[in-house]
């Protein structure tokens, strides 16, 4: 066999080799999915779908299911996830807005107005907390921004008012949202970055010579041709954001509760915690089936989420190509 | 490209001719060529903007590192680094991080040496082959999925697969023969996934950028366009591949997810089996990653003074790999910025 492989390959055979090795990239994600669905079927099977919709707390439920161990019943399945899910929304949502109007400015900055060796600089930082891993993210904001945002931000009187529905201690929606949105900010840094690049520069001359000044040109011109690129990236921050588990079951106080906007201000300090950290935090209890049905159902639902976004991502950056412009 | 802002800085931009007669605003006090101070105030607010997002930037990467920095080497000890952890309450016994400081580099070779190979191979078939050309497709919006699915997605997925008595031979197994499905091994494949688009990534842009020229000189030659690929394009992109690799490296070593779920974080390494240096990599074991998560107030060790510690020594080792990546095999490229989703 060694011996045929040192043998100089025929084309046909290379071919269909790497060919074969490149299909299993298919071959994984259709497994992906047919795994996480099989083991995801019970929750289906008892709850149908509305297991994405609100009812009851969501922390007991998940008690129920550990404490029924190997042999539950079928109302030990009875799983409501909304609290989980409007967690993932909140977090990704304000992440990705607020992370999409910085990025912006800020790829301006480096692209545009950026002098040589400030952008020297900027550059390196950008690429430095696109690296940092998620879990010195999560100890930074657990160690240093949830007491601070507890002992300084939170006043007794707050505590008071929400006390009988939720003990709120500094890890927070606020802070979930502020560590979050450093870290897709490089992503999508990066991107707009390649687009605003990639925008021809006769485009903005010609804007420049009708009189508009530096800022309107890059306003009107830049951003606009680059917005395929913008979006793209903003999809794909999202998925980033969807999937964060291990920083937010760090910061957002773990607990399965769904900030309630009517509260006003003070909603951005109640806790939260998102798909997938429940994932993170209940993978210890796998054998018991009720759990593991509730693990891969969510799994399953991120799983999806990410598909279609990534879909969406691809979508988004093709007009670019009608333009010429590469992202 | 580099140039390009500066000759935009040279043109007189329409508006105000260039004159730099009127008093500096505070928007343009840290930029004297110009003068902004007869734009509308919407277009100040907004350079301003962008001066201070780009400004903040560097603020948030500086604190970070410098926060880490003073606060690991306060508490990092040599001797942390060469003691074994033990699971006591106080944490003058509970040693230091020697087995996830191993645990990070052998989970890091695992993957990276099963996600090298395919990686290239794959941008290969992409770039050079291509044929069948729905395949080809496919596959690479297959590895945009792949790289866009969550980590913690392809962990649990990864459990699911392992435990199938198939893969056995690749962890523990139970008494009643339920396979364990959590070890080196299981966690290395799975890791490697996150890796191989990196590595596609880069091989692929260099591969790409080889003229034309060269295949056609090596096919005028009377070569094989199998023996083109491994004797010409493949020592040409090997920078490139390196680039892939030591980021992909610096993701592997980051990731924390699939660490929890399929290395089964036990605090030491934990071998299996007979097997010198296979048991290890079939036994479970922890990486840094996972000793911070646990070390950390969300974790149940509750020691943040070793979790800072660790936690420096991993920002070192990502940060070293990620700057070993820019002095070496990113000279030429466009601007220096990951391109895919990096870090984690």
């Amino acid at each position: 066999m060694l011996d045929r492989l040192r043998q100089p390959w025929t084309d046909q055979r290379a071919g269909r080799m790497l060919g074969a090795l490149a299909s299993l990239v298919l071959i994984t994600i259709i497994l992906m999915v047919l795994f996480v669905a099989k083991e995801a079927w019970p929750m289906f099977q008892h709850n149908g779908l509305s297991w994405l919709g609100p009812g009851g707390d969501v922390d007991q439920q998940i008690g129920q299911m550990v404490n029924t161990g190997a042999n539950p019943s079928g109302k030990d399945y009875y799983f409501r996830a909304w609290p989980l899910i409007w967690g993932t929304m909140l977090t990704t949502g304000f992440a990705v807005f607020f992370g999409l109007i910085f990025a912006v400015l800020a790829s301006i900055f480096i692209v545009e107005f950026a002098p040589e060796r400030i952008r020297r600089i900027v550059i390196p930082a950008v690429r430095l907390l696109a690296a940092v891993p998620s879990v010195i993210y999560g100890l930074i904001g657990i160690l240093v921004l949830v007491p601070f945002v507890g002992n300084h931000i939170i006043t007794q009187s707050d505590k008071k008012s929400v006390e009988q529905l939720v003990q709120i201690n500094g890890s927070s929606l606020l802070v979930a949202v502020m560590v979050l949105t450093v870290m897709i900010v490089p992503i999508m840094i990066a991107m707009c970055v390649d687009a605003l690049h990639s925008v021809p520069r006769g485009w903005k001359e010609g804007s420049l010579a009708l009189g508009v000044n530096r800022w309107r040109a890059i306003w009107t011109v830049s951003l606009r041709a680059a917005r395929p690129a913008i979006i793209a990236s903003a999809v794909l921050a999202t998925a980033r954001a969807l999937g964060e588990a291990i920083m937010l079951s760090m910061v957002a106080g773990s607990r399965g509760f769904a900030p309630n906007p009517f509260d006003g201000l003070l909603f951005l300090l109640e806790p939260l915690r998102p798909v997938a950290s429940t994932i993170v935090e209940n993978s210890e209890s796998l054998q018991a089936p009720a759990i593991r049905s509730m693990v891969y159902a969510l799994a399953l639902l991120l799983l999806f989420s990410s598909l279609i976004l990534s879909v969406g991502g691809y979508l988004a950056k093709r007009p670019l190509k009608k333009y010429g412009l590469n992202s | 490209m580099s140039s390009f802002p500066q000759t935009l800085d040279d043109l007189p931009p329409g508006g105000f001719g260039g004159s730099l007669k009127s008093a500096p605003s505070a928007a343009t006090a840290k930029a004297p060529r110009e003068s902004r101070a007869d734009w509308r105030l919407g277009d100040r607010i907004g350079y301003a903007m962008a001066w201070a997002a780009g400004i903040a930037l560097c603020l948030i990467a500086a604190s970070i590192v410098g926060y880490m920095g003073w606060q690991g080497l306060q508490y990092l000890r040599p001797e942390l680094l060469f003691t074994h952890p033990s699971p006591e309450v106080d944490q003058a016994k509970s040693g230091g991080f020697l087995d996830p400081l191993l645990g990070t580099a052998i989970l890091t070779a695992v993957g990276i040496t099963i996600a090298t190979p395919i990686g290239v191979g794959i941008a290969v078939f992409v770039v050079e082959f291509g044929k069948p050309r729905w395949l080809a497709r496919t596959v690479e919006a297959a590895i945009e999925i792949v790289a866009g699915t969550p980590d913690i997605v392809l962990a649990i997925f990864g459990l699911a697969l392992f435990q199938n008595s198939i893969f056995s031979w690749m962890s523990f197994t139970a008494e009643g023969g339920a396979v364990f499905g959590r070890s080196f091994l299981t966690a290395g494949a799975i890791m490697s996934l996150i890796a191989i688009p990196m590595v596609y990534g880069a091989t692929r842009e260099g591969l790409l950028s080889i003229p034309r020229h060269m295949r056609e000189a090596s096919y005028g030659l009377g070569k094989t366009r199998a023996s083109t690929i491994r004797r010409v394009l493949l020592p040409a992109v090997r920078p490139n591949i390196a680039t892939g690799a030591v980021l992909g490296m610096g993701r592997i070593a980051g990731d924390t997810a699939i660490v929890v779920i399929l290395l089964g974080a036990t605090l030491r390494l934990e071998p299996e089996g007979g097997l010198p240096g296979l048991d290890i990599l079939k036994g479970t074991g922890s990486t840094l990653t996972s000793y911070v998560y646990n070390n950390s107030p969300a974790g149940e060790g509750g020691s943040f003074e070793k979790a800072y510690a660790a936690a420096f020594v991993l920002l070192l080792i990502v940060v070293g790999l990620n700057a070993f990546v820019d002095v070496v095999a990113r000279r030429g490229s466009k601007n220096g910025l990951p391109t895919r989703p990096g870090g984690s």
